[in-house]
């Protein structure tokens, strides 16, 4: 079965429209397998090649890749969950409720999309907290851990956007928590609240706003901005690695001493 | 070092070449390049494999949970009833654990304000860039700062009463001390670790630790009216 899985592909590869599409050709030579990302929009972003020891789990964990997988779920169960709901009030609740109760696996997308989402908080930490333990943050990476730390906030605010969707207790009186605190800023901060919310408390205009902004401004930004931090990845000089750590046996990393002879 | 070599490439060529950075030292007698060979993958298939498989397993670990346990609801908003304790999500519990202690401009506003901007200027602090044990060099200066500072930030937090922060900050003021007497060639595997880890790393681990310890506590330890409960006696 699978060879002839094989030959099927190999047989559609050789199809004009294939070849239309992805300009690479086929092969599966070191040149082809470089094209299949440069040549690829969203893939070039990422470099063609990546050192070795980088790609073992001990690495990195895989805590950025894991976090960007995250995010993918969430825009999945997402969209679905958006055809079920109506940011208003009262009907935003009840449409949680019938997706509990009434729509089919509605309770299963619920659930994936809630914890994924507090999964993808608890992921960016561990990211953010990785780097910095590996020094990666350090130039010529600088731009892309400040690039990090707006996508930390991102997530954070995308998480808390979505917390006020269900409108049941819990949303409401979380946000209530937490958008008193921005009346606290000096000066403006009533103003900054009234923009949060629409108003002077939390009701449908709130709801509204936070829709919006969970399902449009705030996962365009992400996007936006996680592909200038894939890209800075390349543009930095790949994934970092410390001049310290033991290379592969062939092709030993400089060792430190050397390093300060030449200086 | 290996002499450079000429390089070739050729369309659909097997080659294996690394691209090199060539340095020039100016006002110096000769260049120097840092040649060294470096095992690499070709991101695909290869890499990009391994990243699908890591998602797929995620995946998988959140589908199950989401199977076996479901995500809160309970009723509708009522704005006439507020809930005692009213928590905010998960990840900020750390900072209304803060305003439980301080006045909503320091704990909601400077606190997470400074957070961010701390964290955002890290990679521009060009101090000890080498990042060498805090106490291996001027060990009596440091170690009289890094003592004064724990010491005012200790009693800072007695003067507030929270207890919740202070717990952490005296255990890696403990652990400072430890590190301060102990050299990296210290036959105890543990304190030649300490002995060589520089300022930003004892600022993280502290910044670190107080938020998961605060954290746990605004998520499993307050009550109603923010009282302190044990989360297995409810």
């Amino acid at each position: 079965m699978p060879n002839r899985l094989e030959t099927y592909f190999a047989r559609l590869e050789r199809t004009r429209v294939w070849k239309s599409i992805f300009r690479s050709g086929t092969g599966s030579s070191t040149l082809h397998n470089a094209l299949a990302i440069q040549q690829n929009l969203f893939l070039h972003l990422f470099s063609t090649k990546v050192r070795k020891r980088m790609v073992s789990l001990s690495a990195t964990w895989y805590l950025g890749t894991l976090t960007l997988g995250t995010f993918f779920i969430l825009v999945g169960t997402g969209v679905v969950l958006m055809l079920y709901y109506h940011p208003s009030v009262p009907q935003a609740y009840s449409d949680v409720k019938d997706l509990r109760f009434v729509v089919s696996s509605g309770l299963f997308l619920r659930n994936l999309h809630r914890w994924s989402a507090h999964a993808m908080v608890f992921l960016a930490f561990a990211h953010m907290f990785r780097v910095f333990y590996r020094g990666a943050y350090r130039a010529p990476r600088e731009f892309n851990w400040v690039v990090g730390v707006i996508l930390l906030l991102v997530t954070l605010l995308l998480s808390y956007t979505g917390y006020l969707l269900p409108w049941d207790q819990l949303a409401f009186w979380a946000i209530t928590v937490g958008t008193n605190i921005s009346s606290a800023v000096p000066l403006v901060g009533d103003k900054i609240r009234f923009l949060l919310l629409g108003g002077h408390q939390v009701n449908a205009n709130a709801l509204l706003r936070f829709y919006v902004l969970h399902t449009v401004i705030l996962p365009l930004s992400a996007v936006l901005f996680l592909a200038v931090h894939f890209w800075r990845i390349r543009k930095d000089g790949g994934l970092y690695v410390r001049q310290s750590e033991p290379g592969n046996a062939e092709n030993p990393a400089q060792p430190a001493s050397e390093e300060k002879k030449q200086s | 070092m290996t002499p450079p070599r000429d390089f070739t490439a050729e369309v659909g060529s097997d080659m294996r070449v690394s691209q090199r950075r060539v340095l020039f030292v100016t006002r110096r007698t000769s260049s120097q390049v840092r040649a060294y060979e470096e095992e690499r993958v070709q991101t695909f298939p290869e890499v990009l494999i391994r990243a699908l498989l890591a998602v797929e397993c995620l995946f998988l670990g959140l589908v199950l949970m989401s199977l076996f346990f479901n995500a809160p609801l309970e009723g509708i908003a009522n704005p006439t009833n507020t809930p005692n304790p009213a928590k905010a999500p998960w990840y900020f519990l750390g900072l209304q654990e803060m305003l439980h202690y301080f006045p909503p401009v320091v704990a909601g506003v400077i606190i997470p304000g400074l957070l961010v901007v701390s964290l955002i200027v890290i990679p521009y602090f060009d101090i000890n860039i080498e990042a060498q044990g805090l106490f291996l060099k001027n060990r009596t200066q440091r170690l009289r700062w890094s003592m004064i500072l724990s010491v005012a930030l200790i009693v800072f937090l007695a003067v507030f009463d929270v207890y919740v922060a202070l717990v952490p900050t005296a255990i890696v003021a403990l652990f400072l001390l430890l590190a301060a007497f102990s050299s990296p060639q210290s036959p105890s595997r543990f304190r030649s670790y300490l002995a060589q880890r520089p300022v930003s790393w004892w600022i993280m681990t502290w910044f670190l630790f107080q938020l998961i310890v605060l954290t746990a506590v605004g998520t499993f330890f307050r009550g109603p009216g923010w009282s302190w409960v044990l989360p297995w006696r409810s």
